[in-house]
């Protein structure tokens, strides 16, 4: 009993909160539980007959990880990884991913109002997004996480 | 799941495989032993009251009503039990429990009713009293003269009703034997006494002469010279009597009179009557011969056995893997490199001897036996056997084979099918079988042995083998066929039969024909690294071959470089690496490269081109030839160079990366001593895609 109500405060305290990241310049937002760990960027295995975006294989003490490149999952440029690329490392659906972005910004209590649909738009960018929040001075593209970790569709035509 | 509802299930399904084990072995000697018997009682009453316990109000119920059954049995002795009918109804008794654990297992509730199997119970219990008392059916008021299975009744009230074995009714016979020994067999005395030992149980009044056969040693020339004289009264009929003591063992002469006319019993045969006494005594040496069996195995089992949760060996394989590599980064570190350091070698030796131990220690703890797998396919030969009406034996060869935990699961299922299948498709009915000159009961064998890495598991059936022509029929019709049909090897001409959806079956019936069941084992033993292969021979049976690699997690592995990334491959499938020479190269017809090995060709694969990695080692002659060998065949691997050879843990590649690409040819990823991936290459895989 008791353990359960301490696991409802925990869900009430995160709740509503996004991390944001920046992807050349336009700042989405994922829900901060799915968030395990964020880390610099750290030397990538590659491997072999993959999607371009999934630029390998980390080694995250012990554990390993894949990392995929969200400029090059959005069909954006490719931009070579300073010191300032971050890996957000997140866990869903029982599978890890680090996605790398360009860098970390804060993270952001979005209310469930300040939150409407995304555009009815078809490109491949759009899947991923589940929502738009809106913060004072802009908007934040929410990410679906689980439509990232799971969806096949793509990958599967780009192997054809 | 709460852990008093673990160990519950764990229990119970301990207890279930025990009792259908039992039941199983009590059925073949057709008898219960006193053992048995006991052993029943106990394990229904540890279920009874574990459920009620458990609040499964449906099966402590149950095992109260087969409670009551088993102590009828242990107390009452009755001789006349139908042993088959019984142990089918404790066998449904025994799926139906099974079943209610499984459902509390998953989480959802036992919500299955018993009330049909009570019914059938209590009919049961009635039905073993009436025939072994007389009187009204079910009546527990009834006193019933005490029948043992030893003794017989004095004054009986006549009991009518006759069901398998024979009644004792009143010793109204009488009878005088002259029993003569052979010359020279010694120890009259005491096979004199044996004999009275022997006839005690059949008969009321014993008289015998000498009667001091083991005090007055002799007696022994008394009964050589006249025999030794006994005078009886019995209810067994002269044919009985003559035969029962025919089997004295060195008898030489047997003069057998029947003292007093006795009106022979109509409904009673004579033949059957021998018959059954002989089948009596059997019965008694097979169930103390089953005894003997079972008590040696008990005794293994409690031969100090502890039950570990498996995830705590998972935690505790991890450590010892984390163990391995933090111990491969020490001795290997970059900052050691070149230094002198005999002292530290030494100690470095010492700890690497230590962990290797250490691992080899714990990856046993994880083996465990194929006993319990093994032994449950009694059940599923012996259920089959009987609604097909064929004759099948089962029989079991080292069964103390040992395989990782994690196998064990998934072999089981597999074994299943397989077996099925043998009795299904493969044994032949019968008539059928002496037809072609075979014994009429046909024979799976079940063999275990360990080949080196690999533990082989042969499932092998004396039927009437595999119809090549069907299944090359039927592989044409589902356009599995990509060779030239002349090219087509007998075995892989069997392997179609593991094909999904395959099946030569016209119909569906309940045991098979939809082609699931060999896809079913395919998975499952690709799941743990195996391989199956399948053999027939028309007339003569069918063998099915299993090999699973030995352990999963910890193996030795020899690293390589290509350009800047690292891949592992596993040392069982390397055959030899070297550096190879321009002479030994050759170009096929179809442009393909080809390296000559001892007068042999072998296809090679360009690893960096395969996976598309950047490296400036593109000749042939300035990198390494690492030939691996597959199932089907050798072929060589080209690198950059050989790094060195080491034992790596085996992690899985991550989830994701499986799911966005089916690459074959990699099985896993390794982290190395400096702390870089390493992918983990399988031959089999590269060789099918080339």
């Amino acid at each position: 009993m008791m353990a359960e109500d301490l696991m409802e405060l925990d869900e009430d305290t995160q709740k509503d909160k996004y991390l944001t990241f920046f992807i050349k310049e336009e700042i989405y937002g994922i829900d901060i539980r799915l968030v395990t760990e964020i880390i610099g960027i750290q030397p990538i295995t590659e491997v072999p007959e993959v999607p371009d975006y999934v630029k390998g294989i980390i080694n995250l003490r012990g554990r390993i990880i894949p990392v995929m490149d969200m400029r090059l999952r959005f069909k954006k440029d490719f931009l070579e990884y300073t010191d300032r690329t971050c890996v957000v490392v997140i866990e869903a659906c029982d599978m890890a991913l680090g996605l790398i972005v360009d860098a970390v910004s804060e993270v952001l209590t979005i209310a469930a109002a300040e939150i409407v649909p995304p555009p009815e738009m078809k490109s491949a960018q759009n899947r991923y997004i589940r929502a738009i929040g809106k913060t004072g001075s802009g908007v934040t593209l929410l990410l679906d996480c689980e439509k990232l970790l799971t969806d096949k569709d793509e990958a599967m035509l780009l192997n054809l | 799941m709460d852990p008093m509802m673990e160990m519950f299930v764990f229990e119970t399904n301990q207890n279930l495989e025990q009792l259908e084990q039992i039941m199983i072995q009590s059925e073949k000697n057709g008898v219960f032993s006193v053992d048995d018997i006991n052993n029943v009682f106990r394990i229904m009453h540890t279920i009874k009251g574990s459920a009620a316990m458990m609040v499964v109000n449906e099966v402590a119920a149950l095992a109260h009503a087969i409670e009551d059954i088993f102590f009828y049995l242990r107390e009452n002795k009755p001789q006349s039990i139908n042993c088959s009918a019984l142990v089918d109804l404790i066998l449904e008794a025994s799926d139906f429990i099974k079943k209610e654990i499984d459902k509390l297992d998953a989480g959802e509730k036992a919500d299955g009713l018993a009330a049909e199997l009570m019914d059938m119970t209590k009919t049961a219990l009635a039905d073993l009293k009436v025939a072994n008392e007389g009187g009204t059916a079910g009546g527990d008021n009834a006193a019933p003269p005490p029948c043992a299975v030893e003794t017989q009744p004095e004054t009986g009230s006549p009991i009518k009703t006759i069901i398998e074995k024979i009644e004792l009714e009143d010793a109204a016979n009488a009878f005088r034997a002259l029993v003569f020994y052979q010359d020279d067999c010694e120890m009259e005395n005491i096979r004199a006494y044996t004999l009275i030992t022997h006839l005690k149980s059949h008969v009321a009044e014993l008289y015998f002469f000498p009667d001091q056969i083991l005090e007055d040693d002799k007696s022994s020339e008394t009964i050589r010279q006249q025999g030794f004289d006994l005078c009886f009264t019995t209810s067994k009929s002269y044919d009985e009597i003559f035969a029962l003591l025919n089997q004295t063992i060195f008898l030489k002469e047997l003069k057998l009179t029947q003292l007093e006319d006795v009106s022979q019993w109509a409904h009673y045969p004579k033949d059957k009557a021998a018959k059954a006494a002989a089948k009596e005594s059997s019965a008694a040496e097979a169930s103390v011969k089953a005894v003997k069996k079972s008590e040696g195995k008990e005794n293994a089992n409690h031969q100090s056995m502890i039950s570990v949760n498996v995830h705590k060996l998972d935690l505790l394989m991890d450590l010892v893997g984390e163990l391995v590599i933090a111990e491969a980064m020490v001795t290997q570190n970059p900052d050691l490199a070149g230094l002198e350091l005999k002292n530290f070698n030494k100690s470095a030796r010492q700890l690497k001897k230590i962990s290797g131990e250490l691992q080899d220690g714990v990856m046993a703890i994880r083996m465990v036996p194929l006993t319990g797998t093994f032994q449950k396919m009694n059940r599923i030969v012996r259920d089959m056997s009987q609604k097909l009406n064929k004759s099948v034996e089962l029989h079991l060869v080292g069964e103390e084979t040992e395989v990782d935990k994690n196998v064990i699961e998934h072999i089981s299922d597999p074994l299943m099918h397989l077996i099925r299948n043998s009795i299904d498709h493969g044994i032949e009915l019968p008539e059928a079988r002496e037809k072609t000159g075979k014994s009429a009961t046909g024979n799976i064998t079940l063999e275990a042995k360990n080949a080196g890495s690999e533990v082989v598991i042969n499932i092998l059936d004396d039927g009437r083998g595999l119809d090549r022509s069907r299944i090359l029929k039927k592989a044409r019709e589902n356009q599995l066929i990509h060779k030239n049909e002349a090219e087509l090897t007998d075995k892989e001409i069997y392997s179609f039969i593991l094909a999904p959806g395959f099946s030569t079956n016209e119909q569906v019936t309940e045991f098979s024909g939809r082609g699931v069941g060999m896809d079913v084992v395919t998975k499952n033993i690709h799941a743990v690294g195996g391989n199956i292969i399948v053999n027939s021979e028309p007339g003569k049976g069918c063998i099915t071959t299993l090999k699973i690699p030995l352990t999963l997690a910890i193996i030795s592995g020899m690293t390589i470089k290509i350009g800047k990334a690292h891949y592992t491959v596993p040392i069982v499938s390397i055959r030899e690496s070297f550096r190879p020479l321009a002479k030994d190269l050759i170009l096929d017809p179809d442009g393909n490269e080809m390296i000559m090995v001892r007068g042999q060709c072998h296809p090679i694969v360009r690893l960096h081109r395969l996976y598309d990695i950047k490296t400036d080692v593109v000749e042939l002659t300035e990198g390494i030839m690492v030939m691996v060998k597959t199932e089907k065949m050798i072929l060589g691997l080209f690198a950059d160079a050989l790094i060195g050879q080491q034992q790596i843990v085996v992690k899985p590649i991550p989830s994701f990366i499986k799911n966005i690409s089916k690459t074959q040819g990699i099985t896993g990823c390794t982290l190395l001593g400096d702390g870089n991936i390493s992918l983990i290459l399988d031959a089999a895989g590269i060789a099918g895609r080339i």
